[in-house]
């Protein structure tokens, strides 16, 4: 497992998971697809999770989201310990801290886009007062000011996924988990979607994990983690390694004159 | 777009104001819009209640109708107590009583009138040949005696005059009578028609003839001081639990009940000692069990359509609550809008009832309280569909 050191003024996580196991089934049948997963996700990063088809991905995207339970190990959110939560307090942890992108958007096509996000902001208890207000900055955030009344029907894949990002983005949540963000996108509209996440991932208050198969978006992460056999095989920061080999190739040209 | 996720929070606060009416909660809106999305489930959804409202409706209709039937001789006259001979089941079973006890009752203290009521089965002659039986009512209106009552064509006064009867619209046929001053005969006496009512219908289907006292008392053949029941009203004040034990004791040979308990014996004795009453019970449980099962095999359906979007609601953090709130919001819209389509047909069919022997009654209380058994049992339809949503995966919004 090849990893690059990180400064000692690295951030304070906002995700820790330590040994995550998660076993499906039992006796004969029983399945391990997480053998002791550790790794913590910090505010203004996207990380990038990738692996081969039944790697484990899902598992632990569900797991890190309070969706699924893990077998054994730690999960600590924005703070908060998940052992031994009931299922609704798990539910709670998610609409306060968690935001979704889901690869087939799951949006609610008999609300307009305004009203998806509203609805996100409706599940966490009282509407606040500023509930339409949020929600149409958030869509002006993914550039869709304009179609704030539009149903989902009407609108092209790349701006559903984009409401779907103003969705995850209007609880102001600190961590955003995707699932195959750009999968059923284009080219072009793939492109766009990962740049606004990236855009997204820049707040310090936040940190982004996307699960992706797509090569074509490796640009646009911060970190790259690969995952294989229910274990974590790599966790590189390319950025920063590309400033580490630049800032050395300077350091050495320097030394050289 | 750079550093756009900072203006996120609380930004675009302009337009607030104008967004006002946007902040009603979002449930109630996605609860409606799942429901009105898909126009055929929802029409049978509705049929489904619709059916179940009306059918309610005629059954409670029916059984009220019934009630008020059976009850409206009782609940038409002046009176606390009532003298019956023994044994009498119901009003319009009337047999004679042993005679005098007007008198006898008149000097109980607290007494302060006592009135006579004369009724009978008796043989009505067509004016076309053929009979029929009819129940012959006499009495005296004009001392605090039952009054006929709906006059719609002639006057209650003109019964005084010799042989004038009333009787009612909707037996017209039964009686080949075409209206006023048409004849016919009463165990072999000559009557005319004088006044006419509209809505006085018996249970037991046998025609209402209203007359004078005296007349009935002689079409029956009973004596002058012989009547079916007294009716007794009381001085101001007076004690009537005492007052009936005192009547009573003076008269062995005879009931004495007061109106509430005279009025639930008729009542009970022919719709429960008979099959009336529990077939109309089983039809209102049946109409019910009808309704539910309709509307709780549609609204399954509906959420197991949008069961992909409780995943989704589910994996946003929407509390258990919240998704049961929406399918129960589900339920109730469905609830008064299939309430308000039932109410408004059975209205109507209740309307063309009016001039038949079919007595259905509609009344506020009874329409408030089919709108809450309405409610009740889509609510109750819609635990099937609940237990489906609250055992939903959220992680299954990752594989889709």
């Amino acid at each position: 497992m090849s990893q690059v050191e990180v400064s000692e003024n690295r951030p304070e996580p906002l995700l820790i998971a330590n040994d995550i196991v998660k076993v499906f089934g039992s006796g004969a049948g029983e399945v391990q697809v997480l053998k002791g997963v550790r790794l913590d996700l910090v505010p203004g990063e996207l990380t990038l999770l990738m692996g081969p088809s039944g790697s484990g991905k899902t598992t632990l995207l569900s797991i890190l989201g309070c969706i699924l339970r893990q077998t054994s190990g730690d999960l600590k959110i924005a703070g908060k310990l998940t052992k031994g939560l009931s299922p609704e307090a798990m539910a709670d942890l998610r609409r306060h801290h968690v935001g979704f992108v889901f690869q087939s958007y799951n949006l609610f096509p008999t609300l307009t886009a305004m009203e998806n996000v509203m609805l996100a902001l409706d599940v966490r208890g009282r509407l606040p007062v500023d509930a339409p207000a949020k929600a149409r900055g958030a869509l002006d955030a993914v550039g869709l000011s304009h179609r704030v009344d539009t149903y989902p029907a009407k609108l092209s894949g790349g701006e559903k996924q984009r409401v779907a990002i103003a969705r995850a983005l209007a609880g102001s949540p600190s961590v955003i988990l995707a699932d195959e963000p750009t999968a059923a996108l284009d080219s072009e509209n793939g492109q766009a979607v990962m740049q606004l996440m990236a855009n997204v991932s820049k707040d310090k208050s936040r940190a982004v994990l996307a699960v992706t198969h797509d090569h074509r978006i490796l640009k646009y992460a911060d970190r790259i983690i690969r995952i294989e056999d229910g274990t974590i095989s790599t966790d590189e920061r390319p950025k920063l390694a590309e400033q580490v080999t630049a800032l050395a190739d300077k350091l050495a040209t320097h030394s050289a004159v | 777009m750079q550093g756009s996720s900072e203006a996120i929070p609380g930004g675009a606060g302009a337009a607030a104001p104008k967004q006002a009416a946007l902040r009603l909660r979002m449930a109630p809106k996605l609860a409606y819009r799942n429901l009105f999305h898909d126009r055929l489930s929802l029409v049978v959804t509705l049929i489904g209640i619709v059916f179940a409202v009306i059918l309610l409706s005629f059954q409670s209709g029916i059984y009220l109708g019934i009630e008020r039937t059976i009850a409206a001789v009782i609940d038409k006259t002046k009176g606390e107590l009532w003298v019956a001979p023994i044994g009498t089941k119901s009003i319009d079973l009337p047999s004679l009583l042993p005679g005098r006890e007007r008198y006898s009752v008149l000097s109980v203290p607290g007494v302060e009138s006592v009135e006579t009521l004369s009724m009978g089965f008796a043989r009505w002659r067509k004016r076309n040949g053929g009979a029929t039986t009819v129940l012959l009512v006499g009495s005296d209106w004009n001392t605090g005696g039952l009054r006929p009552w709906n006059v719609v064509d002639g006057s209650v006064e003109e019964l005084a005059a010799p042989k004038a009867v009333a009787i009612d619209r909707t037996y017209y046929g039964d009686l080949d009578v075409e209206g006023l001053g048409d004849s016919a005969e009463i165990n072999g006496m000559t009557v005319n028609v004088a006044a006419v009512t509209h809505g006085i219908r018996s249970f037991t289907t046998l025609p209402y003839v209203f007359t004078t006292l005296g007349r009935a008392q002689t079409m029956l053949g009973a004596k002058k001081w012989q009547g079916s029941y007294a009716l007794i009203s009381l001085k101001p004040g007076a004690d009537e639990e005492k007052v009936q034990k005192e009547i009573q004791a003076r008269l062995p040979d005879a009931e004495v009940l007061n109106r509430e308990t005279f009025r639930s014996r008729s009542i009970n004795y022919w719709l429960f000692n008979t099959a009336a009453g529990s077939g109309l019970i089983a039809g209102t449980l049946l109409a019910l069990i009808v309704g539910i099962v309709i509307v709780a095999q549609t609204l399954y359906a509906s959420t197991k359509d949008h069961l992909n979007e409780f995943a989704t609601l589910r994996a946003l953090g929407a509390s258990s609550g919240y998704i049961i709130q929406v399918i129960l919001l589900q339920a109730l819209f469905s609830a008064v809008v299939g309430y308000a389509l039932g109410m408004a047909l059975t209205l109507g069919i209740f309307k063309l009832a009016e001039d038949t022997t079919l007595n259905v009654v509609m009344t506020p209380g009874l329409a408030l309280l089919l709108f809450a058994v309405t409610i009740g049992m889509c609510m109750l339809a819609a635990i099937s569909a609940i237990f489906k949503v609250i055992r939903i995966d959220p992680a299954g919004v990752f594989s889709r």
